[in-house]
């Protein structure tokens, strides 16, 4: 079957609904879907796939080709890379786009490598052009240089974007489109893994990954209990705790909120850098935050040049006249 | 237990030079170092190598200059440095990559665990990992932070967005590593002295018999790079007065109103 001009997105799903980020990917992939000629074909792969299919359509796939199957009830690299290898195979399609997220990442590159077509990660803009190649643009080199790369021979063209990066669309909620539920015949393998125990829950407030609204503190802090104080902004304005790769080294925070390098990267729409000098390497991690607030001590420190907002203080009296100021009027605002 | 650590040597400065024609990195020249993700896939396995004993390989693919990683490797405790390096491995994107170096992989003999960095900082894919594993055919565990046991199965804790779960793997298998609390240990002097008199041993194509050659290098690689250019840069900070914390406070709240239509006391809704 020769390739045809479909745009697939892969949408990933979490305790049997959609995550934002396939959502986001939805909104720019119509872009595609429309300069090409191509429909727009949502993937869900979760035994909730078919209740969650018309979500995709209102948020804009003309097509949703659903996996129910009890392989797939929880995420397993192998399983979910045979389904739409399979998938990809019957219907051959332009590109396939996946969500950057720790799930993305673990089975993007797996799939690409089985389908030998090319791969392009976190990518930070997509376009298309008259022939109907991808123009997959991202940042390298911790950010400084972007690259647009193509891949022009192998079938689908394949890329990955973080949450954040694309806004969701609009919903519209009578649209239509057509549900194809898919049987996939899954073949025992080696490679599976075994799911011993789940540890730790992360919750919203601290999935930086995902977070609209960040509040970091760096090693300005001095001590862990200071961070008291971000947690209390952060709560104010329903944003999430991150640190420097300083606050967690001297072990004020763990190791998931750090932000940076050796990090997380994350792109919120604000991002509160609180007693932190913004080394290269943790500005690799936030630098495309939409808007970004500094408040530091030191006049020169280099999170200033990338802030949109600066002040040069104590954070220890700005942070929490911030907050009140914030309690204040949201309080004001009620009555 | 043998285990194979796939390292990378990268650039260390923020001074990148790109080659105008081929518009891949041009490595000569640069300030280098050891991946920092591989560093704690290193010590993840010298641990390892502690508790049950065995050999730990470094390998990495590069130019030739890539050898100073391998004898850092060495120096911290690795027992084999091998060095993947060929003009035509050159401009290989991740695919090619990982197929070459699951090639060497085979090359060299018997392995229980192939341990790989999170992703390297240059190119920040974090693909080359799980492409090795699947060329290999093994189970890939990614975003490791810690391994539990490793004897018939490996058992490791991953570190995901929203949360962290225990896993099994059946042997072999792949791991790509994060940031954990075990930094690389320091190197043995004794050991360092040797590394700077030992030569690592070298794969190149001709080693690699059944390489496909079509599917490597610059015109290998499914992907391609069409151009490239610096990132444009945030215009003028707007600086806030901070010596009274209140008035600072409000006039942020403001201006964040007035230029960016953010109101932080409605966000939390």
């Amino acid at each position: 079957m020769s390739v045809n001009s479909d745009i697939w997105v892969y949408l990933e799903t979490a305790d049997g609904k959609l995550c934002n980020v396939g959502i986001e990917l939805l909104g720019e992939s119509r872009i595609l879907a429309d300069k090409s000629g191509g429909r727009l074909v949502a993937v869900i792969i979760d035994v909730n796939a078919d209740e969650l299919a018309s979500e995709a359509i209102a948020y804009g796939a003309d097509r949703v080709i659903t996996v129910t199957q009890e392989q797939i009830a929880a995420y397993s690299t192998e399983y979910f890379t045979q389904a739409l290898r399979s998938l990809v195979k019957k219907y051959s399609p332009n590109a396939l786009i996946i969500g950057a997220t720790s799930q993305g990442r673990d089975l993007a590159p797996r799939l690409a490598c089985r389908l030998r077509t090319g791969l392009t990660a976190d990518c930070t803009s997509l376009d298309i052009d008259d022939d109907a190649i991808v123009l997959w643009t991202r940042p390298a080199f911790g950010g400084n240089i972007m690259a647009t790369n193509i891949c022009p021979d192998q079938r689908p063209q394949m890329g990955t974007v973080r949450p954040n990066v694309f806004k969701k669309p609009e919903k519209c909620e009578g649209r239509t489109g057509i549900v194809t539920s898919e049987q996939i015949c899954f073949e025992d393998s080696d490679c599976l893994i075994k799911l011993e125990e789940i540890l730790g829950v992360i919750n919203s407030t601290t999935n930086l990954v995902e977070a609209d609204i960040i509040v970091s503190g760096g090693r300005g802090m001095k001590n862990a209990e200071n961070f008291a104080i971000l947690e209390r902004l952060a709560d104010a304005i329903g944003g999430s705790v991150g640190a420097s790769r300083a606050a967690v080294d001297s072990g004020w925070i763990s190791q998931s909120h750090q932000v940076g390098q050796t990090g997380k990267t994350v792109s919120p729409k604000i991002y509160i850098a609180c007693g932190i000098s913004g080394a290269i390497q943790h500005q690799i991690g936030m630098s495309s935050s939409d808007v970004i607030i500094a408040i530091n001590k030191d006049a020169g420190a280099p999170i200033f040049e990338i802030a949109d907002f600066g002040i040069v203080g104590d954070l220890f009296e700005i942070v929490p006249a911030l907050t009140d100021a914030i309690l204040l009027r949201a309080e004001k605002s009620r009555s | 237990m043998n285990i194979i650590v796939c390292v990378k040597q990268v650039p260390d400065t923020t001074n990148i030079r790109m080659d105008p024609e081929t518009h891949t990195l041009v490595r000569a020249g640069a300030a280098t170092t050891l991946n920092p993700f591989d560093k704690y896939a290193l010590e993840t396995a010298l641990l390892l190598k502690d508790t049950y004993g065995g050999t730990v390989t470094a390998m990495t693919m590069g130019p030739s200059s890539a050898i100073d990683v391998l004898r850092e490797c060495y120096a911290v405790g690795a027992d084999r440095m091998v060095l993947v390096s060929d003009r035509l491995f050159g401009g290989s994107d991740t695919y090619a990559t990982g197929y070459i170096l699951s090639q060497a992989i085979g090359y060299i003999g018997e392995y229980d665990l192939i341990l790989c960095g999170k992703q390297a900082i240059d190119g920040d894919t974090a693909q080359v990992g799980p492409q090795i594993a699947e060329h290999l055919g093994l189970p890939q565990l990614t975003y490791v932070s810690e391994v539990c046991s490793c004897d018939q199965t490996v058992t490791a804790i991953r570190e995901l967005d929203c949360r962290y779960e225990k896993v099994s793997a059946s042997l072999p298998a792949l791991l790509t590593v994060v940031k954990n609390p075990h930094e690389l240990r320091l190197p043995n002097v004794v050991r360092r002295l040797k590394a700077n008199r030992t030569e690592p041993e070298l794969i190149d194509h001709e080693k690699l018999c059944e390489l496909d050659l079509s599917y490597i290098g610059l015109k290998g690689s499914p992907t391609k790079v069409k151009s490239i250019f610096k990132p444009s840069h945030r215009k003028n900070t707007v600086m806030i007065d901070g010596s009274r914390a209140d008035i600072a406070a409000q006039k942020l709240l403001e201006l964040l109103e007035t230029e960016k239509k953010i109101n932080l006391s409605e966000t939390r809704l």
